[in-house]
Protein backbone atom coordinates (compact mmCIF):
# COMPACT_ATOMS: atom_id res chain seq x y z
CA UNK A 1 0.00 0.00 0.00
CA UNK A 2 1.62 3.44 -1.12
CA UNK A 3 1.37 6.22 0.35
CA UNK A 4 -1.63 8.93 -0.35
CA UNK A 5 -0.61 12.38 -0.81
CA UNK A 6 -3.33 15.18 -0.72
CA UNK A 7 -2.93 18.65 -2.29
CA UNK A 8 -5.39 20.99 -0.11
CA UNK A 9 -7.47 22.98 -2.30
CA UNK A 10 -6.87 26.73 -2.35
CA UNK A 11 -9.77 29.14 -2.53
CA UNK A 12 -8.51 33.15 -2.85
CA UNK A 13 -5.76 32.21 -0.64
CA UNK A 14 -7.20 29.91 1.84
CA UNK A 15 -7.95 26.36 2.38
CA UNK A 16 -11.06 24.98 0.93
CA UNK A 17 -13.32 22.65 3.02
CA UNK A 18 -13.37 20.02 0.39
CA UNK A 19 -9.88 19.52 0.91
CA UNK A 20 -11.44 16.78 4.01
CA UNK A 21 -13.11 14.82 0.69
CA UNK A 22 -9.99 14.55 -0.42
CA UNK A 23 -8.52 13.12 2.69
CA UNK A 24 -11.72 10.38 2.68
CA UNK A 25 -11.20 9.86 -0.92
CA UNK A 26 -7.27 8.56 -0.24
CA UNK A 27 -8.53 6.55 2.73
CA UNK A 28 -10.59 4.77 0.11
CA UNK A 29 -7.65 3.98 -1.86
CA UNK A 30 -5.73 2.68 1.08
CA UNK A 31 -2.47 3.56 2.92
CA UNK A 32 -1.12 6.41 5.08
CA UNK A 33 -2.29 9.42 3.76
CA UNK A 34 -0.16 12.76 4.14
CA UNK A 35 -1.75 16.21 3.53
CA UNK A 36 0.32 18.59 1.72
CA UNK A 37 -0.82 22.76 1.84
CA UNK A 38 0.66 24.72 -0.96
CA UNK A 39 0.63 27.76 0.70
CA UNK A 40 2.55 31.64 0.95
CA UNK A 41 2.16 31.51 4.47
CA UNK A 42 2.53 28.56 7.13
CA UNK A 43 -0.20 29.50 8.85
CA UNK A 44 -2.46 28.52 6.30
CA UNK A 45 -1.90 24.96 7.46
CA UNK A 46 -4.14 25.40 10.37
CA UNK A 47 -6.90 24.84 8.56
CA UNK A 48 -5.94 20.99 8.03
CA UNK A 49 -3.88 20.46 11.34
CA UNK A 50 -7.04 18.99 13.37
CA UNK A 51 -8.05 16.90 10.59
CA UNK A 52 -8.72 13.36 11.63
CA UNK A 53 -6.65 9.81 9.83
CA UNK A 54 -3.94 11.98 8.64
CA UNK A 55 -0.29 10.62 9.40
CA UNK A 56 1.59 14.04 8.31
CA UNK A 57 0.98 17.55 7.72
CA UNK A 58 3.42 19.03 5.23
CA UNK A 59 3.12 23.24 4.49
CA UNK A 60 5.12 23.76 1.38
CA UNK A 61 5.43 27.09 1.20
CA UNK A 62 6.61 29.29 -2.13
CA UNK A 63 5.78 32.26 -3.74
CA UNK A 64 5.00 30.48 -6.65
CA UNK A 65 1.16 29.25 -4.61
CA UNK A 66 0.27 32.84 -5.16
CA UNK A 67 -0.09 33.10 -8.62
CA UNK A 68 -1.20 30.48 -11.19
CA UNK A 69 1.49 29.11 -12.83
CA UNK A 70 1.27 25.33 -13.28
CA UNK A 71 4.51 24.73 -13.96
CA UNK A 72 5.75 27.02 -11.27
CA UNK A 73 2.99 24.98 -8.58
CA UNK A 74 4.10 21.40 -10.09
CA UNK A 75 8.07 21.82 -9.60
CA UNK A 76 7.22 23.52 -6.18
CA UNK A 77 5.05 20.48 -5.35
CA UNK A 78 7.42 18.00 -6.68
CA UNK A 79 10.13 19.01 -5.15
CA UNK A 80 8.99 19.06 -1.55
CA UNK A 81 6.96 15.92 -1.07
CA UNK A 82 7.54 12.12 -1.25
CA UNK A 83 6.29 9.44 -3.94
CA UNK A 84 2.97 7.65 -3.67
CA UNK A 85 -0.36 8.43 -5.13
CA UNK A 86 -1.34 11.84 -5.60
CA UNK A 87 -4.97 13.07 -5.27
CA UNK A 88 -6.07 16.38 -6.13
CA UNK A 89 -9.70 18.15 -5.98
CA UNK A 90 -11.07 18.52 -9.26
CA UNK A 91 -11.02 21.96 -10.37
CA UNK A 92 -9.77 23.82 -13.21
CA UNK A 93 -6.61 24.67 -12.12
CA UNK A 94 -5.70 21.92 -9.90
CA UNK A 95 -6.39 19.31 -13.21
CA UNK A 96 -3.60 21.35 -14.74
CA UNK A 97 -1.53 21.50 -11.94
CA UNK A 98 -2.54 17.63 -11.36
CA UNK A 99 -1.38 17.26 -15.44
CA UNK A 100 2.04 18.65 -15.04
CA UNK A 101 2.76 16.77 -11.55
CA UNK A 102 1.79 13.23 -13.45
CA UNK A 103 3.82 13.97 -16.52
CA UNK A 104 6.76 15.32 -14.37
CA UNK A 105 7.00 12.08 -12.30
CA UNK A 106 6.00 9.77 -15.19
CA UNK A 107 2.95 8.44 -13.92
CA UNK A 108 -0.62 8.81 -15.22
CA UNK A 109 -3.87 10.97 -14.71
CA UNK A 110 -6.88 10.45 -13.77
CA UNK A 111 -8.98 13.33 -13.81
CA UNK A 112 -12.67 13.94 -12.25
CA UNK A 113 -13.07 10.47 -9.73
CA UNK A 114 -16.25 10.42 -8.98
CA UNK A 115 -16.23 6.89 -6.79
CA UNK A 116 -12.95 4.59 -5.74
CA UNK A 117 -13.01 1.25 -4.80
CA UNK A 118 -9.47 0.41 -3.82
CA UNK A 119 -7.50 0.33 -7.37
CA UNK A 120 -11.05 0.70 -9.31
CA UNK A 121 -11.22 4.46 -9.87
CA UNK A 122 -14.71 5.36 -11.93
CA UNK A 123 -14.54 8.84 -13.59
CA UNK A 124 -17.97 10.22 -15.99
CA UNK A 125 -17.19 10.19 -19.89
CA UNK A 126 -18.91 11.76 -22.74
CA UNK A 127 -20.41 14.19 -20.47
CA UNK A 128 -21.92 12.11 -17.76
CA UNK A 129 -23.59 10.19 -20.53
CA UNK A 130 -21.71 7.13 -18.97
CA UNK A 131 -18.98 6.55 -16.52
CA UNK A 132 -15.76 4.57 -16.81
CA UNK A 133 -13.76 2.85 -14.26
CA UNK A 134 -10.36 2.12 -14.55
CA UNK A 135 -7.73 0.04 -13.17
CA UNK A 136 -4.36 2.23 -11.17
CA UNK A 137 -1.33 -0.10 -10.88
CA UNK A 138 1.08 1.50 -9.10
CA UNK A 139 1.20 5.34 -7.88
CA UNK A 140 -0.73 7.87 -10.23
CA UNK A 141 -2.11 11.82 -9.92
CA UNK A 142 -5.70 11.88 -9.59
CA UNK A 143 -8.14 14.67 -9.46
CA UNK A 144 -11.73 13.93 -7.58
CA UNK A 145 -14.73 15.96 -7.73
CA UNK A 146 -15.88 18.35 -5.06
CA UNK A 147 -19.32 17.25 -2.72
CA UNK A 148 -18.83 13.27 -3.55
CA UNK A 149 -17.03 11.97 -0.80
CA UNK A 150 -18.31 13.32 2.55
CA UNK A 151 -15.23 14.50 4.50
CA UNK A 152 -13.29 13.50 7.28
CA UNK A 153 -13.54 15.35 10.87
CA UNK A 154 -11.57 16.99 12.87
CA UNK A 155 -10.25 17.07 16.31
CA UNK A 156 -7.20 15.44 16.09
CA UNK A 157 -3.92 17.46 15.98
CA UNK A 158 -1.63 16.63 13.81
CA UNK A 159 2.17 18.04 13.15
CA UNK A 160 2.79 20.00 10.42
CA UNK A 161 6.49 20.17 9.10
CA UNK A 162 7.09 23.36 6.99
CA UNK A 163 9.03 23.20 3.37
CA UNK A 164 10.50 26.15 1.64
CA UNK A 165 10.16 25.27 -1.88
CA UNK A 166 11.08 27.38 -4.97
CA UNK A 167 9.07 26.44 -8.28
CA UNK A 168 10.11 27.36 -11.75
CA UNK A 169 7.82 29.71 -12.96
CA UNK A 170 7.46 29.67 -16.87
CA UNK A 171 4.84 32.93 -17.80
CA UNK A 172 4.14 35.93 -16.98
CA UNK A 173 0.55 38.06 -15.44
CA UNK A 174 0.51 41.15 -17.31
CA UNK A 175 -3.01 42.51 -16.09
CA UNK A 176 -6.07 40.79 -14.52
CA UNK A 177 -9.69 42.06 -15.75
CA UNK A 178 -11.46 41.45 -12.20
CA UNK A 179 -14.88 40.22 -12.78
CA UNK A 180 -17.59 43.36 -12.41
CA UNK A 181 -19.50 41.66 -9.46
CA UNK A 182 -18.39 40.22 -6.38
CA UNK A 183 -20.44 37.19 -7.21
CA UNK A 184 -18.82 34.07 -6.99
CA UNK A 185 -17.98 31.92 -10.33
CA UNK A 186 -19.76 29.53 -11.12
CA UNK A 187 -17.43 27.03 -11.26
CA UNK A 188 -16.74 27.94 -7.37
CA UNK A 189 -19.86 27.71 -5.94
CA UNK A 190 -21.51 25.48 -3.79
CA UNK A 191 -25.14 26.31 -5.12
CA UNK A 192 -25.67 27.97 -8.58
CA UNK A 193 -29.06 29.44 -9.55
CA UNK A 194 -29.45 29.70 -13.29
CA UNK A 195 -31.50 30.97 -16.11
CA UNK A 196 -32.56 30.15 -19.71
CA UNK A 197 -34.70 31.69 -22.24
CA UNK A 198 -37.53 31.15 -20.15
CA UNK A 199 -36.21 34.31 -18.34
CA UNK A 200 -37.71 36.51 -20.71
CA UNK A 201 -34.95 39.35 -20.52
CA UNK A 202 -31.79 39.55 -19.29
CA UNK A 203 -32.80 42.47 -16.79
CA UNK A 204 -34.78 39.60 -15.53
CA UNK A 205 -31.79 37.73 -13.71
CA UNK A 206 -31.95 40.42 -11.21
CA UNK A 207 -34.49 38.09 -9.70
CA UNK A 208 -31.85 35.22 -9.70
CA UNK A 209 -29.48 37.36 -8.32
CA UNK A 210 -31.33 38.58 -4.94
CA UNK A 211 -31.71 34.60 -4.42
CA UNK A 212 -28.03 34.06 -5.10
CA UNK A 213 -27.32 37.00 -2.92
CA UNK A 214 -29.69 35.43 -0.22
CA UNK A 215 -27.85 32.06 -0.17
CA UNK A 216 -24.10 33.02 -1.16
CA UNK A 217 -24.58 31.23 -4.82
CA UNK A 218 -23.46 31.72 -8.12
CA UNK A 219 -25.46 32.63 -11.05
CA UNK A 220 -25.27 30.48 -14.36
CA UNK A 221 -27.05 30.64 -17.50
CA UNK A 222 -27.87 28.31 -20.05
CA UNK A 223 -26.54 28.35 -23.77
CA UNK A 224 -29.51 30.33 -25.11
CA UNK A 225 -29.70 32.72 -22.70
CA UNK A 226 -26.02 33.02 -23.15
CA UNK A 227 -26.45 33.53 -27.47
CA UNK A 228 -29.48 35.52 -26.87
CA UNK A 229 -28.36 37.92 -24.54
CA UNK A 230 -25.23 39.96 -25.12
CA UNK A 231 -25.53 41.67 -21.15
CA UNK A 232 -25.08 37.29 -20.14
CA UNK A 233 -21.43 36.40 -20.76
CA UNK A 234 -20.36 33.36 -22.15
CA UNK A 235 -18.44 32.90 -18.45
CA UNK A 236 -21.93 32.08 -16.99
CA UNK A 237 -22.85 28.99 -19.40
CA UNK A 238 -22.93 25.67 -18.14
CA UNK A 239 -23.33 22.28 -20.22
CA UNK A 240 -21.51 20.96 -22.96
CA UNK A 241 -19.46 24.16 -24.07
CA UNK A 242 -20.12 25.88 -20.91
CA UNK A 243 -18.69 25.30 -17.48
CA UNK A 244 -19.00 21.61 -16.16
CA UNK A 245 -20.45 22.36 -11.91
CA UNK A 246 -20.86 19.73 -9.10
CA UNK A 247 -22.72 21.77 -6.71
CA UNK A 248 -24.57 20.85 -3.87
CA UNK A 249 -27.78 22.75 -5.28
CA UNK A 250 -28.70 23.67 -8.43
CA UNK A 251 -31.83 25.34 -9.29
CA UNK A 252 -32.66 25.77 -13.60
CA UNK A 253 -34.91 28.31 -13.68
CA UNK A 254 -36.70 28.40 -17.09
CA UNK A 255 -34.40 26.11 -18.50
CA UNK A 256 -35.96 23.25 -20.66
CA UNK A 257 -33.02 20.43 -19.72
CA UNK A 258 -31.29 20.41 -23.13
CA UNK A 259 -29.11 17.15 -23.36
CA UNK A 260 -26.00 19.51 -23.84
CA UNK A 261 -27.22 21.90 -20.56
CA UNK A 262 -27.47 18.66 -18.38
CA UNK A 263 -24.20 17.14 -19.55
CA UNK A 264 -22.77 20.29 -17.54
CA UNK A 265 -25.03 19.97 -14.30
CA UNK A 266 -26.79 16.42 -14.21
CA UNK A 267 -24.31 15.58 -11.06
CA UNK A 268 -25.33 18.20 -9.04
CA UNK A 269 -26.40 16.40 -5.41
CA UNK A 270 -29.86 18.12 -5.55
CA UNK A 271 -31.59 20.11 -8.58
CA UNK A 272 -34.96 22.26 -8.12
CA UNK A 273 -36.41 22.90 -11.66
CA UNK A 274 -38.69 25.70 -12.10
CA UNK A 275 -40.73 25.53 -15.57
CA UNK A 276 -43.94 26.67 -16.81
CA UNK A 277 -44.16 23.44 -18.55
CA UNK A 278 -44.73 20.22 -16.95
CA UNK A 279 -43.22 18.19 -19.92
CA UNK A 280 -39.93 19.93 -19.84
CA UNK A 281 -37.20 17.17 -19.72
CA UNK A 282 -35.83 19.39 -16.95
CA UNK A 283 -38.06 17.55 -14.75
CA UNK A 284 -37.23 14.56 -14.90
CA UNK A 285 -34.19 15.30 -13.59
CA UNK A 286 -34.99 17.59 -10.97
CA UNK A 287 -35.43 16.28 -7.13
CA UNK A 288 -37.77 19.27 -6.44
CA UNK A 289 -39.54 20.23 -9.45
CA UNK A 290 -42.08 23.23 -9.34
CA UNK A 291 -44.20 23.86 -12.25
CA UNK A 292 -45.42 27.58 -12.47
CA UNK A 293 -43.65 30.24 -13.79
CA UNK A 294 -40.86 31.98 -12.86
CA UNK A 295 -42.95 34.94 -12.10
CA UNK A 296 -45.07 33.10 -9.77
CA UNK A 297 -42.82 31.17 -8.13
CA UNK A 298 -39.41 33.40 -7.53
CA UNK A 299 -41.30 35.74 -4.99
CA UNK A 300 -42.55 33.21 -3.10
CA UNK A 301 -38.83 31.14 -3.46
CA UNK A 302 -37.21 34.19 -2.25
CA UNK A 303 -39.46 35.31 0.54
CA UNK A 304 -39.20 31.50 1.84
CA UNK A 305 -35.36 31.84 1.90
CA UNK A 306 -35.04 35.39 3.10
CA UNK A 307 -37.17 34.28 6.46
CA UNK A 308 -35.82 30.71 6.83
CA UNK A 309 -32.06 32.06 6.51
CA UNK A 310 -32.52 36.12 6.98
CA UNK B 1 14.61 15.25 -45.90
CA UNK B 2 15.01 16.57 -43.10
CA UNK B 3 12.01 18.79 -41.50
CA UNK B 4 13.14 20.48 -38.91
CA UNK B 5 16.89 21.92 -40.50
CA UNK B 6 14.78 22.67 -43.43
CA UNK B 7 12.54 24.96 -41.32
CA UNK B 8 15.37 26.32 -39.39
CA UNK B 9 16.82 27.73 -42.83
CA UNK B 10 13.79 29.60 -43.61
CA UNK B 11 13.18 30.82 -40.54
CA UNK B 12 9.57 29.51 -39.97
CA UNK B 13 7.97 28.34 -36.93
CA UNK B 14 6.08 25.03 -36.99
CA UNK B 15 2.38 25.30 -35.59
CA UNK B 16 1.07 22.42 -34.48
CA UNK B 17 -2.27 21.36 -33.72
CA UNK B 18 -3.78 18.60 -31.88
CA UNK B 19 -7.50 16.85 -32.78
CA UNK B 20 -8.89 14.14 -31.44
CA UNK B 21 -11.67 11.79 -32.87
CA UNK B 22 -15.02 11.73 -30.45
CA UNK B 23 -18.68 10.55 -30.58
CA UNK B 24 -20.99 13.15 -32.21
CA UNK B 25 -21.55 14.85 -28.56
CA UNK B 26 -25.73 14.89 -29.66
CA UNK B 27 -25.44 11.16 -29.58
CA UNK B 28 -26.82 8.47 -26.99
CA UNK B 29 -24.78 6.28 -25.58
CA UNK B 30 -24.64 2.83 -24.89
CA UNK B 31 -23.18 -0.11 -22.37
CA UNK B 32 -22.97 -3.35 -23.91
CA UNK B 33 -21.43 -5.88 -22.29
CA UNK B 34 -19.17 -3.54 -19.79
CA UNK B 35 -18.22 -1.31 -22.79
CA UNK B 36 -19.45 1.63 -24.58
CA UNK B 37 -20.63 0.18 -28.00
CA UNK B 38 -19.58 2.88 -30.42
CA UNK B 39 -20.51 0.53 -33.64
CA UNK B 40 -23.41 2.76 -34.98
CA UNK B 41 -22.23 6.27 -33.30
CA UNK B 42 -20.85 8.86 -35.85
CA UNK B 43 -18.00 10.29 -35.03
CA UNK B 44 -16.40 13.63 -35.54
CA UNK B 45 -13.54 16.47 -34.06
CA UNK B 46 -13.96 17.30 -30.79
CA UNK B 47 -15.53 20.69 -30.28
CA UNK B 48 -13.39 22.24 -28.18
CA UNK B 49 -10.01 21.33 -31.50
CA UNK B 50 -12.11 23.79 -33.80
CA UNK B 51 -10.90 26.78 -31.40
CA UNK B 52 -7.38 25.42 -31.38
CA UNK B 53 -7.46 24.99 -35.11
CA UNK B 54 -8.57 28.93 -35.42
CA UNK B 55 -6.28 29.65 -32.97
CA UNK B 56 -3.22 28.51 -34.60
CA UNK B 57 -4.04 29.41 -38.11
CA UNK B 58 -4.51 32.83 -36.34
CA UNK B 59 -0.92 32.60 -35.14
CA UNK B 60 0.59 31.60 -38.60
CA UNK B 61 -1.24 34.59 -40.03
CA UNK B 62 -0.14 37.04 -37.49
CA UNK B 63 3.28 35.54 -37.78
CA UNK B 64 4.35 33.73 -40.40
CA UNK B 65 5.56 29.37 -40.79
CA UNK B 66 3.29 26.70 -40.75
CA UNK B 67 0.35 25.11 -39.32
CA UNK B 68 0.13 20.68 -39.14
CA UNK B 69 -2.36 18.97 -37.74
CA UNK B 70 -1.68 15.84 -35.51
CA UNK B 71 -3.93 12.83 -34.15
CA UNK B 72 -2.84 9.89 -32.73
CA UNK B 73 -5.19 7.16 -34.34
CA UNK B 74 -6.17 4.45 -36.38
CA UNK B 75 -7.09 4.94 -40.09
CA UNK B 76 -10.48 5.79 -39.36
CA UNK B 77 -9.10 8.98 -37.42
CA UNK B 78 -7.94 9.88 -41.18
CA UNK B 79 -11.44 11.78 -41.63
CA UNK B 80 -10.81 14.60 -38.65
CA UNK B 81 -7.61 15.29 -40.71
CA UNK B 82 -9.29 15.90 -43.64
CA UNK B 83 -11.22 18.56 -41.87
CA UNK B 84 -8.69 20.27 -40.30
CA UNK B 85 -7.02 20.69 -43.84
CA UNK B 86 -10.21 22.38 -45.41
CA UNK B 87 -10.21 24.34 -42.62
CA UNK B 88 -6.60 25.78 -44.20
CA UNK B 89 -3.70 23.95 -42.13
CA UNK B 90 -0.72 23.40 -44.44
CA UNK B 91 0.34 19.73 -43.23
CA UNK B 92 -2.09 16.81 -41.59
CA UNK B 93 0.12 13.69 -39.63
CA UNK B 94 -1.28 10.39 -38.37
CA UNK B 95 0.35 9.13 -35.71
CA UNK B 96 -0.01 4.97 -35.00
CA UNK B 97 1.25 1.77 -34.19
CA UNK B 98 -0.91 -1.18 -34.49
CA UNK B 99 -0.15 -2.97 -31.48
CA UNK B 100 -1.20 0.05 -29.27
CA UNK B 101 -5.11 0.04 -28.09
CA UNK B 102 -5.94 2.32 -25.16
CA UNK B 103 -2.67 4.69 -23.78
CA UNK B 104 -2.96 6.19 -20.58
CA UNK B 105 -2.29 9.72 -20.27
CA UNK B 106 1.97 8.46 -19.81
CA UNK B 107 1.67 6.86 -23.17
CA UNK B 108 -0.20 8.68 -25.00
CA UNK B 109 2.16 12.05 -23.81
CA UNK B 110 5.16 10.39 -24.05
CA UNK B 111 4.42 9.62 -27.80
CA UNK B 112 2.83 12.68 -28.53
CA UNK B 113 6.11 14.52 -27.25
CA UNK B 114 8.47 12.29 -29.45
CA UNK B 115 6.23 13.02 -32.63
CA UNK B 116 6.38 16.86 -31.66
CA UNK B 117 10.43 17.01 -31.09
CA UNK B 118 10.55 15.26 -34.77
CA UNK B 119 8.17 17.63 -36.22
CA UNK B 120 9.85 20.79 -34.72
CA UNK B 121 6.92 22.13 -33.47
CA UNK B 122 7.49 25.91 -31.74
CA UNK B 123 4.06 26.51 -30.38
CA UNK B 124 0.89 23.54 -29.96
CA UNK B 125 -2.47 24.09 -29.91
CA UNK B 126 -5.46 22.27 -28.50
CA UNK B 127 -8.71 21.99 -27.22
CA UNK B 128 -9.05 22.53 -23.17
CA UNK B 129 -10.66 19.14 -23.12
CA UNK B 130 -11.35 16.41 -25.50
CA UNK B 131 -15.43 15.64 -25.78
CA UNK B 132 -15.24 12.09 -24.75
CA UNK B 133 -12.91 11.60 -21.20
CA UNK B 134 -13.22 15.72 -20.46
CA UNK B 135 -9.89 15.55 -18.62
CA UNK B 136 -7.96 18.41 -20.28
CA UNK B 137 -5.09 16.50 -19.21
CA UNK B 138 -3.06 16.32 -22.58
CA UNK B 139 -1.82 20.49 -23.17
CA UNK B 140 -0.36 20.39 -19.34
CA UNK B 141 0.93 17.14 -19.19
CA UNK B 142 2.72 17.13 -22.40
CA UNK B 143 3.93 20.78 -21.59
CA UNK B 144 5.83 19.47 -18.69
CA UNK B 145 7.09 16.60 -20.62
CA UNK B 146 8.77 19.01 -23.21
CA UNK B 147 10.05 21.09 -20.38
CA UNK B 148 7.80 23.92 -22.14
CA UNK B 149 4.95 26.62 -20.71
CA UNK B 150 1.50 26.17 -20.95
CA UNK B 151 -1.78 27.89 -20.29
CA UNK B 152 -5.04 26.54 -20.10
CA UNK B 153 -8.62 27.00 -21.73
CA UNK B 154 -7.49 30.18 -22.92
CA UNK B 155 -9.98 32.62 -24.70
CA UNK B 156 -8.49 34.99 -26.54
CA UNK B 157 -4.79 34.81 -27.80
CA UNK B 158 -1.87 37.50 -29.56
CA UNK B 159 1.00 36.64 -31.29
CA UNK B 160 4.38 37.81 -31.52
CA UNK B 161 7.59 36.47 -29.77
CA UNK B 162 5.47 34.86 -27.00
CA UNK B 163 1.86 34.13 -26.94
CA UNK B 164 -0.07 36.98 -25.01
CA UNK B 165 -3.33 34.88 -23.89
CA UNK B 166 -6.82 35.69 -22.27
CA UNK B 167 -7.83 33.00 -19.76
CA UNK B 168 -9.84 32.73 -16.86
CA UNK B 169 -8.41 33.00 -13.05
CA UNK B 170 -10.24 33.41 -9.97
CA UNK B 171 -10.62 37.23 -9.54
CA UNK B 172 -11.67 37.40 -13.12
CA UNK B 173 -9.94 37.13 -16.56
CA UNK B 174 -6.12 37.24 -16.96
CA UNK B 175 -3.83 38.66 -19.66
CA UNK B 176 -0.54 36.50 -19.14
CA UNK B 177 2.12 36.24 -21.57
CA UNK B 178 3.20 32.49 -22.95
CA UNK B 179 6.89 32.12 -23.91
CA UNK B 180 7.55 29.99 -27.09
CA UNK B 181 7.73 27.23 -26.92
CA UNK B 182 4.73 26.64 -25.51
CA UNK B 183 1.21 24.64 -25.30
CA UNK B 184 -1.75 26.27 -25.57
CA UNK B 185 -5.01 24.87 -24.76
CA UNK B 186 -8.26 26.18 -25.86
CA UNK B 187 -11.95 27.05 -24.68
CA UNK B 188 -14.78 28.52 -26.39
CA UNK B 189 -13.74 32.39 -26.93
CA UNK B 190 -13.05 35.25 -28.74
CA UNK B 191 -12.15 33.41 -31.98
CA UNK B 192 -14.94 31.49 -33.96
CA UNK B 193 -13.79 28.72 -36.06
CA UNK B 194 -13.63 28.83 -39.93
CA UNK B 195 -15.60 27.33 -42.22
CA UNK B 196 -14.21 25.46 -45.06
CA UNK B 197 -14.55 26.91 -48.04
CA UNK B 198 -14.85 24.73 -51.61
CA UNK B 199 -11.67 25.12 -52.01
CA UNK B 200 -10.55 24.27 -49.01
CA UNK B 201 -12.76 21.33 -49.15
CA UNK B 202 -11.35 20.50 -52.76
CA UNK B 203 -7.65 20.44 -51.33
CA UNK B 204 -8.71 18.22 -48.41
CA UNK B 205 -9.52 15.57 -50.57
CA UNK B 206 -6.39 15.47 -52.43
CA UNK B 207 -4.77 15.87 -49.34
CA UNK B 208 -2.16 13.30 -48.26
CA UNK B 209 -1.86 12.29 -44.56
CA UNK B 210 1.74 11.86 -43.39
CA UNK B 211 1.71 8.60 -41.19
CA UNK B 212 4.71 8.53 -38.20
CA UNK B 213 5.28 6.31 -35.27
CA UNK B 214 6.70 6.43 -32.31
CA UNK B 215 7.49 4.76 -28.54
CA UNK B 216 5.09 4.26 -26.28
CA UNK B 217 5.81 2.88 -22.86
CA UNK B 218 3.17 -0.09 -21.27
CA UNK B 219 -0.02 1.71 -20.19
CA UNK B 220 -0.38 1.52 -15.79
CA UNK B 221 -3.65 2.70 -15.91
CA UNK B 222 -6.20 0.79 -18.01
CA UNK B 223 -10.53 0.19 -18.65
CA UNK B 224 -11.80 -1.95 -16.61
CA UNK B 225 -15.30 -1.20 -17.14
CA UNK B 226 -18.23 1.18 -18.79
CA UNK B 227 -21.48 1.83 -17.14
CA UNK B 228 -24.57 3.68 -17.54
CA UNK B 229 -24.86 6.27 -14.80
CA UNK B 230 -27.42 5.21 -11.91
CA UNK B 231 -30.36 6.42 -12.73
CA UNK B 232 -31.96 9.00 -10.44
CA UNK B 233 -35.06 8.37 -7.69
CA UNK B 234 -38.04 10.06 -8.92
CA UNK B 235 -37.78 13.66 -7.41
CA UNK B 236 -41.50 15.47 -5.88
CA UNK B 237 -42.94 17.83 -8.45
CA UNK B 238 -45.32 20.54 -7.13
CA UNK B 239 -47.66 22.48 -9.33
CA UNK B 240 -48.11 26.65 -8.90
CA UNK B 241 -45.67 28.83 -7.44
CA UNK B 242 -46.86 28.85 -4.14
CA UNK B 243 -45.42 25.24 -3.90
CA UNK B 244 -41.77 27.25 -3.63
CA UNK B 245 -42.25 27.80 0.01
CA UNK B 246 -42.48 23.84 0.20
CA UNK B 247 -39.43 23.11 -1.27
CA UNK B 248 -37.69 25.56 0.23
CA UNK B 249 -38.66 23.53 3.38
CA UNK B 250 -38.01 20.29 1.68
CA UNK B 251 -34.19 21.72 0.74
CA UNK B 252 -33.86 22.74 4.50
CA UNK B 253 -35.08 19.19 6.32
CA UNK B 254 -34.95 16.54 3.47
CA UNK B 255 -31.87 17.47 1.33
CA UNK B 256 -30.02 19.51 4.17
CA UNK B 257 -28.55 21.71 1.78
CA UNK B 258 -29.37 25.13 2.81
C1 LIG C 1 -22.88 21.35 -29.84
C2 LIG C 1 -23.88 21.98 -28.90
C3 LIG C 1 -23.43 22.45 -27.66
C4 LIG C 1 -24.33 23.02 -26.76
N1 LIG C 1 -23.85 23.43 -25.54
C5 LIG C 1 -24.73 23.92 -24.62
C6 LIG C 1 -24.30 24.33 -23.32
O1 LIG C 1 -23.11 24.29 -22.99
N2 LIG C 1 -25.21 24.75 -22.43
C7 LIG C 1 -26.55 24.84 -22.73
O2 LIG C 1 -27.33 25.25 -21.86
N3 LIG C 1 -26.98 24.50 -23.96
C8 LIG C 1 -26.11 24.04 -24.92
N4 LIG C 1 -26.57 23.76 -26.17
C9 LIG C 1 -27.94 24.17 -26.54
C10 LIG C 1 -29.03 23.27 -26.05
O3 LIG C 1 -29.26 22.29 -27.04
C11 LIG C 1 -30.34 24.07 -25.83
O4 LIG C 1 -30.67 24.73 -27.02
C12 LIG C 1 -30.28 25.10 -24.70
O5 LIG C 1 -29.78 24.49 -23.52
C13 LIG C 1 -31.65 25.63 -24.44
O6 LIG C 1 -31.62 26.64 -23.48
P1 LIG C 1 -32.90 26.97 -22.61
O7 LIG C 1 -33.30 25.76 -21.83
O8 LIG C 1 -32.59 28.20 -21.85
O9 LIG C 1 -33.97 27.37 -23.71
P2 LIG C 1 -35.26 26.63 -24.23
O10 LIG C 1 -34.96 25.24 -24.64
O11 LIG C 1 -35.89 27.54 -25.19
O12 LIG C 1 -36.16 26.50 -22.95
C14 LIG C 1 -36.78 27.58 -22.30
C15 LIG C 1 -37.63 26.98 -21.20
O13 LIG C 1 -38.19 28.02 -20.43
C16 LIG C 1 -39.52 27.69 -20.08
N5 LIG C 1 -40.22 28.95 -19.81
C17 LIG C 1 -40.61 29.90 -20.71
N6 LIG C 1 -41.17 30.94 -20.07
C18 LIG C 1 -41.14 30.66 -18.75
C19 LIG C 1 -41.59 31.33 -17.58
N7 LIG C 1 -42.15 32.53 -17.64
N8 LIG C 1 -41.40 30.73 -16.39
C20 LIG C 1 -40.84 29.50 -16.30
N9 LIG C 1 -40.40 28.81 -17.39
C21 LIG C 1 -40.55 29.39 -18.59
C22 LIG C 1 -40.04 26.93 -21.26
O14 LIG C 1 -41.10 26.07 -20.85
C23 LIG C 1 -38.80 26.14 -21.72
O15 LIG C 1 -38.76 24.85 -21.08
C24 LIG C 1 -25.70 23.16 -27.09
C25 LIG C 1 -26.14 22.71 -28.34
C26 LIG C 1 -25.25 22.13 -29.24
C27 LIG C 1 -25.78 21.64 -30.55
Amino acid sequence: MTNKIVIAELTKGTVNASTAELVSAAQAMGGDVTVVVPCTDASMADAVSGYDGVAKVIAVKSDVFAGNDSSGWASALDSAMPAGTVLFLATARSKDVAARLAARRGLSVVQDVVSIEGNNLTSPIYSGKANQTVAVNGDAVVSVRANVFSGVGSGSSNDVSVVDASGDVKTAVQDVMERASARLDVSEANIIISGGRGMGSPANFSHLEAVADTIGAAVGASRAAVDTWEEIPHSMQVGQTGKTVNPNLYIAVGISGAIQHLAGMRSSKYIVAINKDADAPIFQHADYGIVATWEEALPVFQDALSSLLG
Amino acid sequence: MNRTLLEDLIEMSTIIVLVKQVPDTNAKIAVQGGRVDLSTVKMEMSPYDGFAIETALRHKEATGGTVTALTVGGAGTEKILKDAKAMGVDNIVRVWDDSWSELDSNALQSVLKESIESLGGTAVYCGKSAADTGAGSTGPGLAERLGWANASNVIGAEFGDAVTVSMPVEAGVAKVSVPLPAVISCDKGDFKPRKANVKGIMMAKKAQVELITASAPASTVVVASHSMPAAKPAGKTFEGGSSASQVVQLLRDEANVL
